[in-house]
């Protein structure tokens, strides 16, 4: 299966949920106020926030009144522009070597099963990859990524459950740096985002990383549960503000979890989706093709 | 009441009425042992929940079994043997085995060992992974649970609505619980899944620490959406932390105004029982939403060295303070590893505090 047909056979229950309502939407006859009001109930529905909503409808609006426009798949054309225009970013997230890679986010998205795809991934690109398990707080974490590292085949540093996360992160980079490693990937332990002395732990590690390691490209991903509703928001401007993402791996969108979600975040705050996770395998990782994303929803 | 005032009130009991009853007690089998089943995505909390439950249950004085039939996540089983652990609950597993084979036997395990009651944690799933929503019926068929719960995210978007939708259709959830409500979250989604499924919402996660677990109120629940602030769960942790002796102590040295260092130093013991100073904050009406209250702004180190400085002093230093001259403060800067700066400001507090309290027994909105 091609990349694209998988990203799309994935994206399917996203369309069918969204596109199905789009569909009886351009079903029915008149452009009229009603059209677009129920452009913003679909658009909300999907987890697009409230603000983005009103803007992309009123974006589509305007340009369809001042072209005199009737034309409902011409409509839809505009749709998927406007929406695509929103995520699509001129930078990409190229990850260079020597790189570190720290990978946040709250409870439970899935930060560390990301971590085991990653660095499969990069292993397969015959990359160098070792794994730090800077998790040293939920029970177990530790053991799930050995776990994920052993099916990977990449190298793991661990410490005790309860040890200080950022003493594992300083092995880690000493241990990189005597073995030249290509590529660091740091697991963390999830934090809710309004936890400020857990968000100072992590700027602690941030600060290791840029002291111990200035040499190497040093990456901050966020990862996001394409589940979530609105406080996804608040969690990216929380880490952002803590440790400056520079990007954004959204979890779990094998579920029927909305594409708006994306759009949205990403027209509000100006930090890219690199990576997008689609099952429990170790395989169901893809770069995020903001193209490929639209076009996969209708 | 302003019309403002108004309308709030009207949408506030409208969220109290749609949310339904309150505080539901968990179900006991009349034919032991009473079986709780876990369900829910992936990442919901539903392994720590497991022990929050397992914890609660001991503290009620039953003896819970719990069931790891996460066959599937790396790591699932060895993360309930340690949650297990800290609760001070039997883990029972079987590997990576049949899930339903694994409930099966967990329950007579129960039986045989005279555990009364037996959580099953579940591996988290799609509500539209067809082989793994199959497996949750079969086990639910093996194992006949008293309890179905279904663990939601309370972080959770729309899709809630269609995973308590799902969940509850293929297996007829008794339940539902929600975790991570100590994040910023008003929890909306509530609101949706209690009225798609009918099932009422049986309690809050609301921390990492296994104590973390609440029943569930709407009425506090509406207050939290609407950013109200929380003053009933307030009331209810003081009540938990202080002993009525305690609170009647504390009330005669406040009516005689004889309040001195050693009370200070209880008070501040009580307040960290409640969670800190933050949690504390945070559940007052108005604060809660408009103030960004983030814990460590207020740095609850500072009442560790508070506390260091207050058990530095001798009992007669702590009771008549204004004996504390600058050599007694010399003494007790290094006795708590502290600053005599450090010295001075306690002191300080401990006046303002004093002064507070003057007034408050004078006020008659504060009478004891």
């Amino acid at each position: 299966m091609g990349l694209f047909s998988k990203i799309k056979a994935v994206l399917s229950k996203t369309r069918d949920g969204l596109s199905k309502k789009l569909n009886e939407l351009f079903a029915k006859d008149k452009i009229g106020d009603e059209f677009y009001d129920e452009l913003e109930d679909i658009l909300i529905s999907a987890d697009v926030s409230v603000q983005t909503t009103m803007e992309i409808v009123e974006e589509i609006k305007d340009t369809a009144i001042k072209e005199k426009c009737k034309d409902k798949e011409y409509v839809i054309d505009l749709l998927k522009k406007e929406l695509f225009d929103s995520i699509d970013y001129a930078e990409k997230v190229e990850i260079k070597t020597p790189a570190v890679i720290m990978v946040v986010g709250v409870n439970g998205v899935g930060k560390t099963t990301t971590i085991g795809k990653l660095a499969n991934k990069f292993n397969k690109e015959k990359k160098s990859v070792t794994i730090a398990a800077a998790d040293t707080f939920r029970a177990a974490a530790a053991d799930q990524l050995t776990v994920w590292a052993e099916r990977a085949g990449v190298r793991i540093i661990k410490h005790a459950e309860g040890a200080d996360a950022s003493a594992v992160v300083f092995d880690a980079i000493d241990s990189c740096k005597a073995k030249k490693t290509d590529v660091l990937i740091i697991d963390t332990a999830g934090r809710l985002h309004v936890k400020a002395n857990l968000m100072e732990e992590l700027k602690k590690m941030d600060r290791v990383v840029k002291r111990e390691y200035p040499e190497a490209n040093f990456y901050k991903l966020i990862a996001l549960d394409a589940m979530t509703g609105q406080n996804a928001y608040n969690q990216v401007e929380t880490f952002n503000e803590a440790v400056g993402l520079d990007g954004i791996i959204l979890t779990k969108l094998d579920g029927t979890a909305k594409g708006g979600f994306i759009i949205s975040l990403s027209y509000e705050l100006e930090i890219p989706v690199c990576y997008v996770g689609t099952g429990e395998k170790i395989d169901d990782i893809e770069d995020f093709n903001a193209e490929e994303f639209v076009e996969a929803m209708f | 009441m302003s019309p403002t005032q108004q309308v709030i009130k009207i949408v506030n009991e409208e969220l109290i009425d749609l949310m339904g009853s309150a505080n539901s007690k968990l179900g006991v089998s009349s034919n032991p042992p009473t079986v709780i089943m876990m369900s829910g995505l992936q990442g919901a909390g539903k392994t720590t929940l497991v022990g929050k439950l397992g914890m609660m249950l001991k503290k009620q004085g039953k003896k819970p079994l719990l069931v790891a039939c996460d066959v599937y996540r790396p790591s699932a089983i060895n993360q309930l043997k340690v949650v297990g652990e800290k609760a001070g609950c039997e883990v029972f597993e079987r590997g990576q085995g049949n899930p339903v084979k694994i409930a099966k036997e967990g329950v007579s395990h129960a039986k045989s060992f005279g555990f009364d009651t037996v959580i099953i944690d579940t591996a988290g799933r799609l509500q539209i992974d067809e082989v793994l929503m199959k497996e949750l019926e079969e086990i639910k068929a093996e194992v006949n649970p008293e309890e179905i719960l279904l663990v939601v995210d309370s972080m959770t978007g729309q899709v809630a609505v269609e995973v308590a939708d799902t969940f509850n259709k293929r297996l007829e959830v008794t339940g539902l619980v929600l975790t991570k409500l100590d994040g910023d979250t008003r929890g909306g989604a509530t609101l949706s899944m209690k009225a798609v499924t009918g099932k009422p919402i049986k309690f809050c996660s609301v921390g990492e620490k296994l104590g973390d677990l609440e029943p569930f109120y709407p009425d506090r629940m509406a207050n939290r959406i609407l950013g109200m602030g929380d003053v009933l769960t307030l009331i209810e942790k003081a009540q938990d932390a202080v002993t009525e002796e305690q609170a009647k102590k504390m009330e005669k040295k406040f009516r005689e105004n004889s309040f001195t260092l050693d009370d200070f130093l209880t008070q501040f013991e009580t307040m960290s029982k409640m969670g800190g100073i933050s949690s504390v904050l945070s559940m007052l009406p108005g604060m809660g939403s408009k103030i960004k209250i983030k814990e460590g702004d207020i740095d609850e180190s500072k009442m560790l060295s508070m506390k260091a400085i207050i058990q530095s002093m001798t009992m007669r230093e702590r009771e008549n303070p204004q004996i504390i001259n600058s050599s007694r403060k010399n003494r007790i800067a290094l006795g708590s590893g502290t600053s005599v700066q450090e010295v001075n400001r306690v002191l300080k507090q401990f006046e303002q505090t004093k002064q507070m309290m003057k007034q408050m027994k004078n006020n008659r909105m504060f009478r004891f």
